[in-house]
Parts: structure tokens; C-alpha cells; sequence
């Protein structure tokens, strides 16, 4: 295997408090030092002046759409795209075709994934079978199939027995459970955020209450419980402060925002462009900054992108017709940076928290750090380097961005995964 | 009378999207055009050579009719496509036949459709004018726009004017079109509905809300009555028909409250007996028809100058 040796990057890793100018050596795969003037002579050196030095970053949030939707994504796109926007480890979520329902279902996703995947793709198993909220899988089972967490993603269990005994028997499995908390009879036909703008457009609602009044009850299941659980995608002021305020009493609750969320309001929807639409909705710009906030404080504690593939043709439609979802890999970098460092709001290794370890830690994946040891998942980054996000671009098989056209900051351009140089001078290296 | 600028506009979408200078310029191009309607050779060769498709997704008898009597007014040649018996059925997703009416060298689209922004939507795909014939609860710009030029023909202006809107506001692109249109122009607006059918940040649009309707019809230069649909499936759990005459329909008693020179709207189809008394909807206070006649050449003047922006873009 070929070793590599990083040298003189700003190497961020804030799992060791690290954030210095140093070199890096990856041998065999691993992280073997982290150190000022390494030498080694067996080493294929990286020029990192300039550039920043992070633990490749691992997405809690992504729908690979392999199997049964591959005219949206496959594991062979996806896992490229991630590559791109410096992701070593990604999560999908099972709402696949089938569903990541049983330990079959999960082998045969695994294949697929050894033989394509550029980057470490974990599965997230779903909580019920076909993800109907009826009855639950087999949790063990898909523990030992490889699931790294479980969830029903988009149809977030009804009934409230049944999330409280996948709690208990989650727990017991030691899979971490996350939960996509929307109220649907509260959100009921809505496309949009709640508002004037939807009501000006003439555009039905979700309101915010439609996702904090479930944070609230999974708040109270967890705390009945005493388990752990993690909230998908936050977009509302109130949650962020609902969530705030569970960990102060000592709950077991982590959350993610995406990166849409916290750079985008309703307004893009005025246009009735498909990639305006999204669940949960944009929402208005008291919550934007909330979010930021909550990044900020600690309320939520990982950027995950919500990655959702959908195709052309099922996005330049009527707004009401649209399909929910806009992919993020490939620029979830750049937009967190951009708004949440480049603001003065946080530093650039709270950011690398937020990115890699804090959702390596979430589902307890080995990744996230740049500590010796470590598998060598390192993504380098310029971070002044400026470029217009174009259609031509986009590695992942969808092209559903409502940032195409817009400047971006913040561009990857090395990658290491494994020990693999997969991504070279801005490209895929295969 | 506005300023001969330019038009640059080759789409009507909404008059959210217009200032007022380009309103004004419509309407007075619309009363040059009305003249046209008042000859024995009911016909002008201003479009003559080009191509207009009117695609009706959803059921219009009038403003079908009228945006079709406009066009062969201005000498244009005009399709009619039944969306109902089209490749629409088939499964073809409405970029694909804008990218197919496109390639048959279309130059004005007109489009109604059950689905807000679906104007704005087609106009992504096609090069030509796309003029919106009621897209959802989004807009219904050239109904506004005859409902503001019946208004300024009567008063002469439109600044300053009071002019109450009645029905179903929530669900009303007419009413959402008026609202932009009127308020732009400096008329003072106010809504008047049961709570369960205006809109929820009825306030922000600039305009008083109220659901007495005695009180929104004191003072009015106007009132532009809607159609209420009773059968909508949310309407359902709502007061009777009955219940809704009593309390919100426009009556000749209510009439005699108001002022004498008070004029009444109303886009059709109206139900009579139901928000509207028969003896106000012939009455001397109505101009329902007058407004039909207004439409024709409302909508001349939006064919004309939109397709005026698409030659210079050339």
C-alpha cells in the first residue's frame, strides 16, 4: 500500500485540541504521526502549503438511493460526490427499494458497496419493517448485518408505544436511534414553510410547530426511557431551544443541522423552482440564525447533509408536484465555512467538530480524528479558493441544487480515505 | 396616462411582479385597444404571423373564451390544446411540453393551471411570452387587470379609491392578484371573509381585514364579489349556503348602506342567491358585464405588449 506524507498543512484535529502548521504521515492505511519536519523516504509527498488539514469528514444524513432508485443515485455516484466535498465515511439512510429492513437486505447493499463505494458507506437500518411505523425489525439482526444506526427517516413513527419499546430495545442493542421529528397531520399537505410568502404564493404550510411539537414528544420518550436519541435535520428556532434545554437536563439528545438550513430561507421557494423545496422546509431567517446559534452553543452538535438525489424530470415541475430533497454533498464544506467561520461565528475547529467528530461519535464510527492510529481519512482543503457551483460539476447522478450558479469558498482539493489518495488536485483519482 | 417606455416585460406572471408605471401602462394600453371591439372589422393586424397556444389544465369557460377573442382580435393564429385529452395523460411533465411547443416555434403561451407557479414553471422552458390564466391560489393578473381598469374607467383613478374584496379570499387568486395590483396603485383595500376562509397573514399584504361585512362596505367605491365554492371539500364543516347568504352575501338592503355611485364586481361565474343577490347582480350598481367587454381589451393589451418585449429580445 502506498504511503503518503503531508507536509506543512494546517493541520486541524479537534479531538487532540490540535491546531498547528505540521506534517502528516499516513502508513499503511493509518494515521502514523502527526508531528514538524517528518521525513520518510517510502512516502509519496503531498504539498499541504496553504491548505487545511482535517479528519475526512463523515455524514450522519444521505440517501444513496441504491438499491431501486439508481435513476436518482447509486453507491458508485454518491460515494463520488461525498469524495468531492471531502467526505470519507457517509450514513444512508434505508429508504431504499427494499428497505434497509432486514440483515438480507443490508448483504446485499453491503456488495454493492464493497465493489463501488470510493468512501466508507455505513447503513442506517430502519426501524419497522418496510418503514410502515407497524412493527419493528429485528435489531440485532441488522446489528450484525453491519447497521450503524437505525431510523424510518421521512416517516417518523406515529405511534408513540411503539418509539418508546424501539428506544428501549435500541438501547439494549447499542444502535444509536435518529429520529426525523415531524409532526405529519400538523404538517398535512404543506410544501413549504408557513407563512406569508406561502400564503402570498398560495402554496400550503408546514408550519413550525409541525416539527417541534414532535421534538417535544421524542424529548419525552427519551426522557422517559433514559436512552439515547439523535435528531435529524433541525430548521426551527423552537427546537433548537427544546433540544438546548433536554441536554441541560442531562438527556441522552443529539441533533444535526444541514447546511440549507443554515444558509437558505423561504424566500428561494418565490421563484417555484423544485429545488426550493425540501423537508424540512426553508424556514424564515429568525430560525436560520437559530440554527446557527445551536451550532455555535453546543444545542446541536453536527452539520449532516440531507443528501437527496432526485432526477430532472422529478424537480422542473409544479411546485406542489416536486419531490422533497436537495443533494448537499458536494457542498456542505464550502457553505458551513463560508457561514458559519468566514461569519466570525465559530472557528475553523469547531467547524471540524461539527464535520467529522462529533458524528463519528454520535454512531460511534472510527473516524473522525487524525489521532495516530486512526484509519487515514484526511480531507485538504483550500480554504480561500473561490469558485462559481456549475451544473457540468456535479458528480452525483442528480442535479438538485439550488446553489448552481452561486459562488462557493472553501473548495477541497486532496482526499485520502483508507490511506487511498482518492481524490487528487480537485478530482477523483481511481 | 404613463410614459411610452420601453417594454421589457415578455411575461405576465403576476402583478406581484409589476411596479405601478408598468400597471398604468396596460390599462392605457387596453383603452386604446377597446376601441377595436366597437367596429364593424372587429380585427387590427398586430400580431398577425404569430402563434398562440392556450393550455387549459383545469376547466375555464371565460377566460378561455376571452383570451380567444383577444388574440383573433390582434390577427394572431391561436391553438386551443384540451389538456384533459393530451399527452398530459400520457405522463409528460409540463417542461417537456413546453420544450414541444417550443420546437414548434410557439410565441405566446397562455396558461391555467390547478397548480400555484405553474406560469412561472413553463416560462423556465420556453422562449416565447407566458401569460398566466390562474395558476392555483397563486394569480390571476388579467382578471385583476379588468377589475382595475372597470374601476379607474368609472372613478376616472384609482389613488385613493376604497375598494372592499368578499368571499373566499384564502383560496382566491383573483383576490391575491387585486391586492397587489390595487395596493400598488394607492387604493386602499380591505378583505372581508369569515375568519376560516382569509388568508392567515391576511394582514401583511398591506391591506384591513375584517369579517363584518357592513363595516368593510361603508365608505366603498367598490366591491368585487367572489365566487364562493361550497363545493370544496374544506368548505364542507362551513356555515350553510343559507347561513352564508345572511351574513356575507352583497344585497340590495346592504346596497342602501353605501355610497349612491358604489359599483359591484364580480369574476364569474356568479352564484346567484348565494353571494350575490339577483337584484344587485342586474342592478344599477353592476358592472359584471362590463367588465367581460373590459377583458377583451385588457387582454389585447397584455398580448401585445409582452410579445412587443420578445421581438426586441430577438
Amino acid at each position: 500500500m502506498q504511503n503518503y506524507l503531508i507536509k506543512q498543512a494546517r493541520v486541524v484535529d479537534p479531538a487532540n485540541n490540535f491546531d498547528a502548521v505540521a506534517d502528516v504521515l499516513a502508513l499503511n492505511g493509518q494515521i502514523a504521526k502527526v508531528a514538524q519536519n517528518i521525513e520518510r523516504k517510502d512516502a509519496v509527498i503531498i504539498d499541504g502549503k496553504g491548505l487545511l488539514c482535517a479528519p475526512g469528514f463523515v455524514d450522519l444524513h444521505a440517501h444513496l438511493r441504491e438499491p431501486g432508485y439508481e435513476g436518482k443515485e447509486t453507491i458508485a455516484s454518491g460515494s463520488r460526490g461525498a469524495a468531492k466535498g471531502g467526505y470519507t465515511t457517509i450514513c444512508m439512510m434505508p429508504n431504499t427499494n427494499p428497505a434497509m429492513d432486514n440483515g438480507y437486505a443490508l448483504g446485499v447493499a453491503q456488495k454493492i458497496i464493497e465493489q463501488d463505494a470510493l468512501v466508507n458507506v455505513k447503513i442506517i437500518g430502519a426501524i419497522t419493517k418496510e418503514r410502515k411505523g407497524a412493527e419493528l425489525t429485528n435489531f440485532a439482526e441488522l446489528k450484525a448485518a453491519g447497521a450503524a444506526a437505525l431510523s424510518d427517516d421521512g416517516s417518523p413513527l406515529e405511534s408513540q408505544t411503539l418509539m418508546k419499546e424501539a428506544l428501549l430495545k435500541a438501547a439494549k442493542t447499542g444502535l444509536p436511534v435518529t429520529s426525523h421529528a415531524e409532526d405529519l397531520k400538523l404538517a398535512g399537505k404543506g410544501v413549504m414553510n408557513d407563512g406569508f410568502i406561502s400564503s402570498k404564493l398560495g402554496l400550503a404550510g408546514m408550519s413550525n410547530e409541525s416539527e417541534w411539537k414532535a421534538v417535544e414528544r421524542e424529548i419525552d420518550l427519551a426522557r422517559q426511557t433514559k436512552t439515547p436519541l439523535h435528531f435529524c435535520h433541525i430548521s426551527t428556532k423552537e427546537a433548537c431551544e427544546l433540544i438546548r434545554k433536554a441536554k441541560k437536563e442531562g438527556l441522552k439528545i443529539t441533533a444535526e443541522a444541514a447546511p440549507h438550513h443554515f444558509t437558505l430561507t423561504q424566500s428561494e421557494c418565490e421563484s417555484f423552482s423544485g429545488n426550493a423545496k425540501m423537508n424540512p422546509p426553508l424556514r424564515a431567517a429568525a430560525d436560520v440564525e437559530a440554527v446557527k446559534q445551536a451550532l455555535k452553543d453546543g444545542a446541536l452538535d453536527a452539520i449532516a447533509t440531507d443528501h437527496a438525489p432526485h432526477a430532472p424530470h422529478e424537480k422542473e415541475v409544479e411546485f406542489e408536484l416536486a419531490m422533497f430533497g436537495i443533494i448537499g454533498l458536494e457542498t456542505a464544506f464550502a457553505l458551513s465555512h463560508s457561514a458559519l467561520v468566514e461569519s466570525g461565528l465559530i472557528d475553523v475547529k469547531k467547524l471540524i467538530e461539527l464535520m467529522s467528530l462529533n458524528p463519528a461519535r454520535i454512531f460511534n464510527l472510527k473516524a473522525g480524528t487524525l489521532t495516530e492510529g486512526a484509519p487515514a481519512d484526511i480531507a485538504l482543503v483550500d480554504l480561500n479558493e473561490e469558485w462559481v457551483y456549475s451544473q457540468e460539476e456535479i458528480l452525483s447522478a442528480s442535479r438538485n441544487s439550488p446553489y448552481i450558479g452561486r459562488k462557493l469558498k472553501g473548495r477541497v482539493k486532496h482526499v485520502l480515505c483508507g490511506g487511498k489518495l482518492i481524490f487528487k488536485d480537485g478530482r477523483i483519482n481511481e | 396616462m404613463s410614459d411610452n417606455f420601453a417594454w421589457t416585460k415578455k411575461d405576465l406572471l403576476g402583478l406581484e411582479y409589476l411596479s405601478a408605471g408598468e400597471i398604468t401602462r396596460i390599462l392605457d394600453t387596453a383603452a386604446s385597444f377597446k376601441e377595436v371591439s366597437t367596429r364593424d372589422i372587429k380585427k387590427v393586424p398586430a400580431l398577425r404571423g404569430k402563434t398562440a397556444v392556450n393550455l387549459f389544465y383545469e376547466p375555464s369557460t371565460r377566460t378561455r373564451v376571452s383570451f380567444e377573442v383577444a388574440q383573433k382580435r390582434l390577427s394572431c393564429d391561436v391553438v386551443n390544446m384540451d389538456m384533459k385529452a393530451s399527452s398530459v395523460l400520457k405522463g409528460e411533465t409540463l417542461a417537456d411540453t413546453g420544450r414541444n411547443l417550443e420546437a414548434l416555434k410557439i410565441d405566446i403561451f397562455i396558461i391555467r393551471h390547478s397548480y400555484a407557479g405553474a406560469a412561472n414553471v413553463l416560462s423556465k422552458f420556453v422562449k416565447g411570452s407566458v401569460i398566466n390564466a390562474g395558476d392555483g391560489k397563486h394569480e390571476h393578473p388579467t382578471q385583476a387587470l379588468l377589475d382595475i381598469y372597470t374601476l379607474r374607467e368609472k372613478f376616472g383613478k384609482v389613488k385613493g379609491l376604497n375598494v372592499t374584496i368578499v368571499g373566499d379570499i384564502e383560496h382566491s387568486r383573483v383576490a391575491r392578484s387585486n391586492i397587489w395590483g390595487l395596493t400598488k396603485l394607492g387604493a386602499n383595500v380591505t378583505l372581508c371573509a369569515p375568519p376560516a376562509i382569509l388568508p392567515k397573514y391576511a394582514d401583511k399584504f398591506g391591506v384591513k381585514v375584517t369579517s363584518d361585512i357592513d363595516e368593510a362596505l361603508k365608505d366603498a367605491h367598490a366591491v368585487n364579489v367572489l365566487r364562493m365554492q361550497f363545493e370544496r371539500d374544506d368548505l364542507k364543516a362551513f356555515p350553510t349556503p343559507a347561513q352564508y347568504f345572511k351574513t356575507y352575501a352583497v344585497t340590495k338592503e346592504r346596497l342602501k348602506k353605501c355610497r349612491p355611485d358604489i359599483i359591484v364586481m364580480h369574476p364569474g361565474p356568479m352564484n346567484r342567491g348565494l353571494e350575490i343577490s339577483t337584484d344587485v347582480a342586474d342592478g344599477k350598481n353592476s358592472v359584471i358585464l362590463e367588465q367581460v367587454t373590459n377583458g377583451i381589451a385588457v387582454r389585447m393589451a397584455v398580448l401585445f405588449l409582452t410579445s412587443s418585449a420578445v421581438r426586441r429580445g430577438e
